[in-house]
């Protein structure tokens, strides 16, 4: 089976004298998250919109495993799974019927309906609504509906257009733990987001868009690195409150690290030079230092300077 | 972390043809409409007609409708059916496709494997079944009624006038979808095509015929005429000529749609916003 990808070949939408996404050329394949990021109005949901033939192109193409989205769209998304702009789901519907219908339209087989529709409603925990009409479920009931319906045909592709909108701290969490488990299965997943903290928790690349233009596409540690004069950044959670001299002793004693600020007294943000074997020593030595390491991951903050630095510069 | 259940697929997905998304479109819109209050709202309307109806006759026991069989359901069916229809063709088609845009339920039902044609067809189908199931109430009441007075014998032109009904009523949705996909706001498609069939037409109708003296074929309502006429003793003339008001008054002619004619214009209406309606909707974006 080939690796899935989506490919974007100059795709330009303009509304009158406004563009709107100007010449994306983009080429994801293979299985991964992509995080989408761009400020509102970037032309984030203007491109899923094109992957999803709800708007159409000015010029250019929208190809999903190489089949174009307009021309051919029952080839191109029959192995799409998406959730565009918080859909509203028929109200006189249950999440049962209204999964079926997704289902049939998809054509799951007949005898597998019952259990998928089941197991996609346990997935996203609405298990106690399946028999309840939809037309009183709150916002962010409805979005995990949506998310089941995006999930329903188990596609190799998903384009997800902010699936944490509207969603309580839990649900959100539960969404990245979805994704997350999607990723595992070897599903290429594209998706806008205004969370940075949520991208870098769960993409391995990122494209930021402004102005309708592509201002970067790389893995999340590259994106980092590259904004930050070849730096990366850490943020180490420990299990006991730090003394005042650990920030220097890191600082001056571990190989690469260029500083180490405290965010709490719990919490340091490292900055060093360096890759992935870096990063292992950094850690080991952080463990072997006995200081009570619990948790260790790219800082959020490095994408958010990185994001702030590209949409000002393109202001 | 929660574990995705639906991790391994047993068999791959086989998307169906066009025309089993139709059916599956029809499936599930019907069933919304069928416990929509617009549904209920219909019902009541065609209960409560019925009912004054019922409650007139039998009272007064006016001599238009109990002079014959045909006459009672000419008084009875005639006056009513085309206004119910027009009604049936607002409550359903008026935000059909106006509503997917609105409502955002669009986003729910077209990123998926499927044509725009197909939800288009599938929206009217439902649409004209949830009509037609109204209409068949409306019919049985009005046949328990004719039984009532005339007993079981119905005159075949009944059944002619029911079918034109129905073919009108086709039209209609064609027309009222067409409408539909004009607009984005639900209210407006709405308020557009309820305009139309409930006080437009009729007037343009009559200025045509009245002032301009020039049959009015255009008009969809006027070749509704025949599911009335069908019904009437004496089919009624092409034209009739008549002195209007005053001794030296002008004359005037009137028409009256023949049977081809209405069909032909019925016909004309449906397939031409059918096709209107379709090139709409697969234009729209979803902006």
């Amino acid at each position: 089976m080939n690796e899935p990808s989506i490919q974007a070949v100059g795709l330009t939408k303009r509304y009158g004298s406004f563009t709107a996404l100007d010449s994306l050329n983009l080429n994801i394949e293979r299985s991964k998250c992509v995080g989408f990021l761009g400020p509102n109005g970037a032309g984030k949901t203007t491109t899923l919109k094109l992957f999803t033939d709800l708007i159409r192109a000015s010029s250019g193409e929208a190809l999903v495993n190489g089949v174009n989205v307009h021309t051919r769209k029952k080839k191109a998304l029959e192995s799409v799974g998406t959730l565009i702009e918080t859909p509203e789901i028929y109200p006189s519907l249950t999440p049962r019927e209204a999964l079926s219908m997704v289902a049939e339209t998809r054509g799951v087989p007949a005898a597998e309906r019952k259990k998928r529709i089941e197991d996609v409603v346990t997935e996203v925990r609405m298990d106690e609504w399946v028999d309840k009409r939809v037309g009183k479920f709150s916002k962010g009931m409805k979005q995990r509906i949506n998310i089941a319906a995006a999930l329903l045909s188990d596609p190799r592709i998903f384009l997800l257009d902010e699936p944490s909108t509207g969603l309580d701290p839990r649900g959100m969490s539960e969404v990245r733990d979805i994704v997350k488990s999607l990723k595992g299965k070897q599903r290429l997943i594209f998706m806008s987001s205004h969370l940075l903290s949520e991208v870098t928790d769960i993409c391995d690349e990122v494209a930021m868009i402004d102005h309708g233009k592509l201002l970067v596409y790389d893995t999340l540690s590259n994106v980092t690195s590259r904004f930050s004069g070849g730096e990366n950044i850490v943020e180490v959670g420990f299990l006991r409150p730090l003394d005042g001299g650990v920030n220097g002793r890191i600082a001056s004693g571990v190989p690469g690290v260029t500083s180490a600020e405290r965010v709490d007294d719990r919490t340091l943000r490292i900055r060093f030079n360096g890759g992935a074997s870096t990063q292992e020593r950094l850690l080991s030595n952080l463990v072997g230092m006995n200081l009570g390491v619990i948790s260790y991951k790219p800082a959020s903050s490095a994408l958010e300077d990185v994001y702030l630095s590209l949409i000002k510069d393109t202001k | 972390m929660i574990r995705v259940n639906s991790t391994e697929v047993a068999s791959k997905n086989q998307v169906p043809g066009s025309l089993t998304q139709v059916g599956v479109t029809m499936k599930y819109t019907f069933l919304d409409y069928l416990r929509s209050r617009r549904f209920f709202i219909l019902l009541v309307i065609v209960l409560l007609i019925s009912a004054i109806l019922t409650i007139v006759v039998g009272y007064y026991r006016p001599a238009s409708f109990l002079t014959s069989g045909l006459s009672f359901y000419s008084s009875w069916w005639g006056t009513s059916a085309v206004f119910l229809v027009a009604l049936f063709g607002i409550f359903f088609g008026g935000d059909a496709i106006s509503g997917e845009f609105q409502n955002r339920t669009g986003y729910f039902s077209l990123p998926h494997p499927i044509r725009r044609s197909s939800v288009y067809a599938g929206k009217w189908l439902a649409a004209l079944l949830a009509s037609s199931m109204i209409l068949v109430v409306f019919t049985a009441i009005t046949l328990g009624n004719g039984a009532y007075y005339f007993g079981m014998s119905v005159p075949y032109q009944f059944g002619e006038s029911v079918l034109l009904a129905w073919f009108y009523l086709v039209a209609v949705l064609g027309f009222t979808f067409f409408f539909s996909s004009l607009f984005k706001s639900t209210s407006y498609s709405i308020l557009v095509t309820a305009v139309l069939f409930l006080f437009a037409f009729n007037l343009i109708e009559t200025l045509v015929a009245n002032l301009v003296q020039i049959e009015p074929w255009f008009i969809l309502t006027y070749g509704a005429q025949i599911i009335g006429s069908v019904l009437s003793t004496e089919y009624p003339a092409h034209t009739t000529t008549v002195r209007g008001f005053g001794p030296n008054g002008p004359t005037l002619t009137l028409y009256n749609a023949t049977i081809p004619e209405g069909l032909a214009i019925i016909a004309a209406y449906f397939i031409v916003t059918a096709a209107l309606g379709l090139i709409l909707f697969e234009r729209k974006e979803f902006t």
